[in-house]
C-alpha cells in the first residue's frame, strides 16, 4: 500500500468475510420501537446502533474489528514465526549501522528570495469546474506542498475545500499522463503542433468547417480571447463546452426570468431566513466557501449575541445545506418545483395562484409531514422578514424553478440585499447539454472531422443517449488534452498531457466575477502543456508560452485602460495579490418578467405504479470521476455516508424496509432502457422512493488508484434527465458488496458526547451543556502530577454550530502531517490514518433526523491516559499542554491506544508510507517526519507550525501573538469552526471561547481534562413548525 | 565414592559469578564507550570532499565571516551551503586556474551543482534550527569546535541527543554574548556562570526539553 493509494485493485473489494460482521436486513420496525422507548438513545450514530444487534455489539467490544491485528495474509504460523524470528535479529543487526551518508546540493546560483529550510507563498488559484478559488501554496525549495487558502481573494477568504486541499497529491501522482502519444506510440510537441497546423490551415479553404473545440466551462479570459481568435479567423469552426455538472439551470433559468443573462450572488450574512430548494450552496456551486463563511456567522451565539439566522431546507437528496438546517423537508425531487408554486402563491407573487389539486398531491404523497403547516410557518417567517430572506434554487432543478426563486425572492424584496444579479462571469455562457448534444449530432452527420478536446473527458460523462464514445469514432482527427491518459484519451489518435494547475499559466474568474490569475508553483513535471498552448498553433503566430500569452492578454487588457501606472507594476503586484483588483463583475439592473408557469412536469404516471425516482449528484469526493485516481480523496470518509472507496445506491430507511433491501445488497438500476448494477447502502433521512447515486466511480482509466472503484453511474444517465428521473425500476441482483464504513468503528457508547440545544433553550439556560454531565473536580484523580504552565498553554475549541462536516480539515491535516493513504482493505480493519475524524451523530426520527457533525482530532488531555501506559516514553506531556509523540521513541506496543478513551490514536500496522516513488517524495512537508510501520500516530496541533511561530516570534523578541498560529485544520475551515490559541494568553481568542457558557469537553465525566473542546450546538427551529417533519408516526420528538 | 566436586569446585563457582558480573558489566561499559566512539557518532573524521575546501584558510587565513557564505544562519533552520556562484565571487579572480578549483569552474559552467558530504548529520527526526541558536548567544565553535583550525572540516561534539540535552538544561554554561557569536577564538571567561546566567535572562533563554522542541 502507499499513500497514491495503489488501493484496492480490482480484486480487492470484497473484504475478508470472517473478519466483518455479515449485515443481515434492518430491523425497521425494532429501530422505531427503539427510538420510541429508549431515552438514553437520543442520539445515535447509525442504524445498526439503534437496532442493537448481537453482531454490532461484538463490533463495538473492540478497539479494532476482528482480526485487525492479525496478518492478513495467508501465511501459516509456523511461517509467521520463523520470518518474525528472522526479522528480529535483522532488526538487532540493523539497529547497529550508521547512518547512511547524506550529500549537501547546493545551488549553482542561488535564486533572489528564497532562504533555504524556509517556505515561500506564492498567490495562484485552482480552476474547478471553470471557476477559480483563490490559493496561496506553500513552496519548499519549488516545490509545491501545501495549499492555503487566499484570505484576499472572495471566493476563498482563506478557506478552501476538499479538491483544493488533495490537488498536490494530483499534482505528484505518479500516474498522470507524461507524455504525448499519437496512437499509442510516443511523440513530439513539434510532431503534433506541425500536425495540427497541417489540419488546420487544410482548413482555411473552408474557413474551418468540421473543426470543434470542446471545453469544460471556460471563464478565462485569456482562453476565452484565444478561442474568440480561432472562431474569428475560422468562422465556420465551433467551440463547445460541456461539464457533466453543469449549471445550465441557472444559466437558463436566468433567462427565464430576465430575458437575458445574469449571474446571482448571495449574500448570505444578510440573509435571517433561508430557504434551500434543494441547493446546496454550502458545498457545491462557485461561490460554497464564501457562503458558508457568511451563513455561519450569521448563527454564531456565543460572545454576547443571541441572534441567529434560520435556514429551512427542502430537498430531494441528503446534502451538507440539508443537514445545517433548522428545518428539514424530504421531497422528491420531482415534487420540489410545485412546493415551491405552493410557496410562491401563498407568499403572493404575481403569476401564481393556488392550485389545491397541486397541495392536495403533496399532501397525499407525505401525509406525516403536516406540508400546509409547513408551508404557513415558512411563508410567514419569511414574510416577517422582508429584505433579509433569501431563496437558493439547486443547480439540480429545472430553470422554470429558478425563474420561480428569482420571482420570490423579488417579492421578498430580497434583490439588492440578499441577492444580487452581475453581468455573467462566463465570456460565452451556452446551454453545455445543447451545446454537447449538437456536437454529437455534427459528429453523427459526419460533419466533423477535427475535434480538439482540452480538459474534458467526455466519452465518460457524456450522457448514455448521445452514444459519444461510437459518434465520435466518425472523426477523421481527434486531439485529447488532458491530466491522464482517460477514456476519452484512449480513443483520441493524439494525446496530450496536461499542464497540472500549479504548473500552469492561465487565468480564471471567480464567482463574483473578480479575475483571478493562476501562476506555476513548480515547472511541468512531464512537460505537460496548458489549453492556451495547445491553441496557438490554430493562430499566428505559434509556439507562444503558457506565459507570454497570458501576460500579453493582460498587456492588452490593462493598454485599454490606461490606468495611471506602470503595466509592470500592475502585473507584478497581480501576481503577488493572486487576482485582478477591481475586476468584479458590474451590477447588473434585470427586470423581471412575468413567470410562464409550465404545468409542473406532468405529474406522475397514473396510478403511481412505481414511484421510484433516481437522483444523479457529483460526488462529495470524487465530484465528476476527475479526481477518482486521487487516494486522499478515496479515502476520506464521505459526508452523512461515512463510506470511503465506493459510491452505493443511496436509499432511505422506508424505501429499504418496503424493498426487503440492506447494506450490500445489491441491485440492478433500470432507466430508460439502461441499467447498472449498484449495491445498496441506507442513509436515514434520504427522500422515500429516492435513490441517490454519485457519479464519477466505476471507471476503467482513472488510474491505479481509481480504476473500478464502485459503479459507473454515467451509464444510467440520460440527456433528457440528467439529474432526477422517473419510473426507475430495480431488480436484486443477488449479489453482495462489501462496503467499508467509518460510522461504526470506534463507537463511544450512548455518552452525551453532541450536546445541542434550541436558541429557545439556550436563551433561557444558557449553561444547558453543562447539565448533562457532571464533570469531576480537577484534584478528583491518581494522576500524579498537577502540571504547571508558565509559558503557553495551547488549546483548541470546535464549534460544532458552524462545523458542516465538509472534510477539509480532514485533508487538510492528511497534507500538512504526511499522513499516508492504507487502502479499503485496511480501512475495513479499522486502520486508517486520519488524525483528524469527523463523527456524524443523528437525533429523532430515522426518516428525517436531524444531524451533528463533530471533528475529533487528539484532545491532548491534561490527565493523558495515554502517557502513563507507554512503557518506553514515547509519549510525554509537553510544558506547553501539548501529549508531545517521539516517533523515534515508539515500539509499537499500542498501550496508548488501548488506553486513549477518544481513539484519536493511529497506528502503522505496515508500511503505509510509499518510500520508493520519487514524486511522492517531493510531496511531503519536510518538517514532519514521514513515519515508519509499527509506529504509533496522532494530532499534534501542528507542532511544526507552533514551533516555526515561536521561533520567529523569539527573533524578533515579541511574544506569539494571538493568530500568529494557525494549525492545518483551522487555516482551511470555511466556517471557522476551529480556534487555536493560547489558554494562558485571557485575550486570546480560544481563551474567550474556553470562557463560554457553551463550552465543553468530550467525555468530561473521564477526568482526561480536554483542551480540545466544544462549543455545543443551537439550532433555531420555528416555534410554529410541525415537529420533526417527514416522520411518520410520531410528531413530538424534535425538540430535546 | 569420590566426591563429584573437589574442593576448588566452590571457589570456581563464585569465581565465575564475579567474572560473570565483570564480564557483564564490561560489555556494557564497552558498549557505552562503543556508543559515544567516534565510530559510533562520526566526531574527529575527515570527510573527502569533492574539493578540498579548507576553512582554516578562508577563515583564520582570509578572514572571511561565517556569514558570508552560511548566509541562511540567522534566517532559518538550515544555515546554508554556498551556491558555487559565491565561490566564483572571488575565484574568478584570484586562484582563478588552480586545478583543485576545477570542480567549481566546472559546477560554474555546466550548471551543475557541486555534491558536498555532510559533515554535521543530525537524524532526520531530528529539527534542528541555527537562526534561533544564534539569536540566543550560541557561539558556531560551541557546537562546531575552532572550524579555523580545520584544514577539512570535521565535526568535534558527538551530536548526541545527551550533548544536546547538556546545554538544553544548562544553558547557562554555554552561552555567550551576542557579539561574539562567529568569534571563532572566543574564550569563555573565568566567571562563565555568572555571565551565563545575566545572559539567560537578557536573552529570555529558556530550558526547553519538550520532546516537541526537537522531535515531530
Amino acid at each position: 500500500m502507499s499513500p497514491a493509494g495503489r488501493g484496492p485493485g480490482p480484486g480487492t473489494s470484497t473484504v475478508n468475510a470472517e473478519t466483518m460482521s455479515e449485515t443481515r436486513p434492518l430491523d425497521l420496525e425494532t429501530v422505531r420501537a427503539r427510538l420510541r422507548e429508549a431515552r438514553g438513545l437520543e442520539y445515535w450514530r447509525s442504524l445498526d446502533e439503534i437496532a442493537d444487534t448481537e453482531e454490532f455489539r461484538d463490533l463495538l467490544q473492540r478497539e479494532f474489528p476482528q482480526g485487525a491485528s492479525e496478518m492478513a495474509d495467508p501465511v501459516g504460523r509456523r511461517d509467521f514465526l520463523k520470518l518474525i524470528g528472522a526479522s528480529l535479529a535483522l532488526a538487532g543487526v540493523t539497529a547497529c549501522t550508521k547512518q547512511p551518508p547524506e550529500r549537501i546540493v547546493p545551488y549553482v546560483k542561488q535564486p533572489e528570495e528564497l532562504v533555504p529550510g524556509k517556505p515561500l507563498f506564492f498567490a495562484t488559484s485552482m480552476p474547478h469546474r471553470g471557476y477559480a478559488a483563490g490559493l496561496l501554496v506553500e513552496s519548499h525549495e519549488g516545490r509545491p506542498t501545501k495549499v492555503e487558502g487566499n484570505p484576499d481573494h472572495p471566493a476563498s477568504l482563506g478557506a478552501t475545500d476538499v479538491f483544493a486541499q488533495a490537488s498536490v497529491l494530483e499534482l505528484y501522482d505518479p500516474d498522470r499522463s507524461q507524455t504525448i502519444t499519437y496512437l499509442g506510440e510516443i511523440r513530439t510537441w513539434g510532431a503534433l503542433t506541425n500536425a495540427l497546423q497541417t489540419a488546420v490551415e487544410a482548413k482555411r479553404g473552408t474557413q474551418g468547417a468540421g473543426l470543434r473545440i470542446l471545453t469544460g466551462t471556460v471563464t478565462s479570459p485569456t482562453l476565452a480571447s484565444q478561442l474568440q481568435q480561432v472562431l474569428t479567423e475560422l468562422p465556420s469552426a465551433r467551440w463547445h463546452q460541456w461539464e457533466p455538472v453543469s449549471r445550465d439551470s441557472v444559466r437558463a433559468g436566468a433567462v427565464l426570468a430576465f430575458g437575458e443573462a445574469a449571474d446571482t450572488v448571495f449574500h448570505v450574512d444578510q440573509a435571517r431566513v433561508i430557504l434551500s430548494l434543494d441547493g446546496d450552496f454550502l458545498s457545491s456551486g462557485p461561490g460554497h466557501l464564501r457562503y458558508t463563511r457568511d451563513f455561519a456567522a450569521g448563527r454564531r451565539v456565543h460572545g454576547g449575541t443571541d441572534q441567529m439566522n434560520r435556514l429551512y431546507a427542502v430537498e430531494s437528496a441528503v446534502t451538507i445545506t440539508g443537514q445545517m438546517a433548522d428545518h428539514r423537508l424530504p421531497l422528491k425531487a420531482s415534487e420540489i418545483e410545485s412546493f415551491a408554486l405552493e410557496v410562491a402563491s401563498a407568499l403572493g407573487v404575481p403569476g401564481v395562484p393556488a392550485d389545491p389539486a397541486r397541495l392536495e398531491r403533496l399532501r397525499a404523497e407525505h401525509p406525516a409531514a403536516q406540508i400546509d403547516r409547513w408551508i404557513r410557518a415558512l411563508v410567514a417567517d419569511l414574510q416577517r422578514h422582508p429584505g433579509a430572506s433569501l431563496v437558493v434554487a439547486g443547480d439540480e432543478q429545472p430553470a422554470s424553478l429558478h425563474a420561480l426563486a428569482h420571482s420570490i425572492n423579488a417579492t421578498l424584496g430580497n434583490v439588492g440585499t440578499t441577492v444580487t444579479y452581475i453581468e455573467p462571469v462566463e465570456p460565452n455562457p451556452v446551454d453545455q447539454l445543447d451545446s454537447l448534444r449538437s456536437l454529437a449530432a455534427d459528429m453523427d452527420r459526419g460533419q466533423v472531422d477535427l475535434l480538439v478536446i482540452l480538459g474534458s473527458n467526455p466519452v465518460l460523462t457524456a450522457p448514455a443517449d448521445l452514444r459519444f464514445a461510437d459518434r465520435m469514432a466518425k472523426v477523421a482527427l481527434r486531439i485529447h488534452l488532458g491530466l491522464y491518459q482517460d477514456e476519452t484519451a484512449a480513443l483520441c489518435h493524439w494525446h496530450v498531457p496536461q499542464a497540472h494547475y500549479l504548473e500552469s499559466w492561465s487565468d480564471a474568474r471567480a464567482f463574483d466575477g473578480t479575475a483571478s490569475l493562476i501562476q506555476p508553483l513548480i515547472a511541468p513535471l512531464y512537460d505537460g502543456k496548458t489549453a492556451h498552448e495547445l491553441v496557438t498553433p490554430f493562430a499566428k503566430p505559434p509556439g507562444q508560452s503558457g506565459h507570454d500569452i497570458v501576460r500579453a492578454y493582460w498587456k492588452g487588457w490593462f493598454d485599454q485602460r490606461q490606468a495611471g501606472w506602470d503595466f509592470e507594476e500592475f502585473w507584478r503586484k497581480s501576481l503577488h495579490d493572486g487576482l485582478v483588483a477591481g475586476t468584479a463583475s458590474a451590477a447588473k439592473v434585470v427586470t423581471l418578467r412575468p413567470l410562464a408557469l409550465t404545468p409542473p412536469s406532468a405529474g406522475r404516471p397514473a396510478g403511481g405504479a412505481n414511484p421510484l425516482e433516481i437522483i444523479f449528484r457529483a460526488d462529495p469526493s470524487v465530484f465528476d470521476g476527475r479526481f477518482a485516481n486521487n487516494g486522499w480523496l478515496q479515502e476520506l470518509p464521505r459526508p452523512h455516508t461515512k463510506l470511503t472507496w465506493d459510491n452505493a445506491a443511496l436509499i432511505g430507511p422506508a424505501t429499504a424496509g418496503r424493498l426487503g433491501l440492506a447494506n450490500g445488497d445489491e441491485i440492478e438500476v433500470r432507466c430508460r432502457g439502461r441499467s447498472v448494477a449498484a449495491p445498496v447502502w441506507v442513509l436515514p433521512g434520504q427522500p422515500r422512493d429516492c435513490i441517490l447515486v454519485h457519479l464519477g466511480y466505476g471507471r476503467t482509466r482513472a488510474g491505479q488508484v481509481g480504476n473500478l472503484v464502485g459503479f459507473d453511474a454515467y451509464a444510467i444517465r440520460s440527456s433528457e434527465a440528467q439529474w432526477f428521473d422517473r419510473g426507475v425500476e430495480i431488480r436484486r441482483t443477488g449479489r453482495r458488496h462489501e462496503f467499508v464504513s467509518a460510522q461504526n468503528e470506534q463507537m463511544m457508547h450512548g455518552r452525551h458526547l453532541v450536546r445541542a440545544a434550541t436558541l429557545e433553550e439556550y436563551r433561557r439556560n444558557p449553561k444547558f451543556a453543562h447539565e448533562q454531565v457532571e464533570a469531576p473536580a480537577p484534584s478528583d484523580t491518581l494522576y500524579p502530577e498537577d502540571h504547571k504552565y508558565t509559558g503557553h498553554a495551547w488549546g483548541m475549541t470546535i464549534d460544532l454550530n458552524a462545523c458542516t462536516g465538509c472534510n477539509a480539515c480532514v485533508v487538510a491535516c492528511q497534507a500538512e502531517n504526511n499522513i499516508p493513504v492504507v487502502g479499503k482493505r485496511e480501512v475495513g480493519r479499522g486502520r486508517r490514518m486520519h488524525w483528524l475524524r469527523i463523527d456524524r451523530y443523528y437525533r429523532g426520527d430515522p426518516e428525517n433526523p436531524v444531524s451533528f457533525n463533530q471533528p475529533v482530532p487528539c484532545m491532548q488531555c491534561e490527565n493523558a491516559p495515554c502517557e502513563v501506559v507507554c512503557p518506553v516514553g514515547a509519549t510525554n506531556h509537553s510544558s506547553e499542554g501539548l501529549n508531545d509523540m517521539v516517533y523515534n521513541r515508539c515500539v509499537g506496543t499500542r498501550y496508548c491506544s488501548n488506553n486513549c478513551p477518544y481513539k484519536v490514536r493511529r497506528f502503522n500496522f505496515f508500511l503505509y508510507q510509499d518510500w520508493s516513488t520519487p514524486s511522492l517524495e517531493l510531496m511531503r512537508n519536510p518538517n514532519v517526519t514521514v513515519r515508519s510501520r509499527g509506529v504509533m500516530e496522532k494530532c499534534t496541533y501542528c507542532v511544526q507550525r507552533i514551533s516555526a511561530a515561536k521561533i520567529e516570534a523569539e527573533k524578533q523578541n515579541r511574544p506569539v501573538a494571538d493568530g500568529d498560529i494557525l494549525t492545518a485544520c483551522q487555516a482551511v475551515c470555511p466556517a471557522e469552526a476551529i480556534v487555536f490559541g493560547d489558554i494562558n494568553d485571557p485575550k486570546s481568542r480560544v481563551a474567550r471561547l474556553k470562557a463560554d457558557p457553551l463550552n465543553y469537553g468530550l467525555l468530561e465525566d473521564l477526568n482526561t481534562r480536554p483542551r480540545t473542546t466544544y462549543l455545543a450546538a443551537v439550532r433555531n427551529p420555528n416555534p410554529e413548525m410541525p415537529a420533526a417533519s417527514g416522520a411518520d408516526d410520531e410528531p413530538s420528538r424534535e425538540a430535546r | 565414592m569420590a566426591q563429584t566436586f573437589g574442593r576448588g569446585a566452590n571457589t570456581l563457582v563464585k569465581a565465575s559469578l564475579a567474572a560473570l558480573v565483570v564480564f557483564v558489566g564490561g560489555l556494557g561499559g564497552l558498549l557505552y564507550i562503543l556508543q559515544s566512539s567516534p565510530y559510533v557518532t562520526g566526531a574527529w573524521v575527515e570527510l573527502a570532499q569533492p574539493i578540498q575546501f579548507s576553512h582554516e584558510r578562508h577563515v583564520a587565513g582570509n578572514g572571511i565571516d561565517c556569514r558570508y557564505c552560511h548566509t541562511s544562519v540567522e534566517d532559518s533552520s538550515f544555515a546554508g551551503i554556498p551556491p558555487t556562484k559565491t565561490c566564483m565571487n572571488c575565484h574568478s579572480q584570484i586562484f582563478s586556474d588552480s586545478p583543485f578549483l576545477e570542480p567549481v569552474r566546472a559546477s560554474f559552467q555546466t550548471g551543475r551543482s557541486i555534491e558536498w558530504r555532510r559533515v554535521h548529520d543530525l537524524p532526520d527526526y531530528v529539527y534542528f534550527n541555527h537562526s534561533i541558536h544564534v539569536a540566543k548567544g550560541i557561539g558556531c565553535s560551541t557546537c562546531h569546535g575552532r572550524v579555523d583550525r580545520m584544514p577539512l572540516m570535521y565535526q568535534v561534539q558527538t551530536l548526541q541527543m545527551g550533548w544536546c540535552l547538556d546545554c538544553h538544561r544548562n544553558p547557562e554554561r554555554y552561552v555567550r554574548p551576542r557579539e561574539y557569536v562567529y568569534k571563532m577564538d572566543y574564550e569563555p571567561p573565568s566567571d562563565q556562570l555568572a555571565l551565563g546566567r545575566r545572559l539567560v535572562a537578557e536573552y529570555k533563554i529558556r530550558s526547553l526539553t519538550d520532546c516537541d522542541t526537537c522531535h515531530r
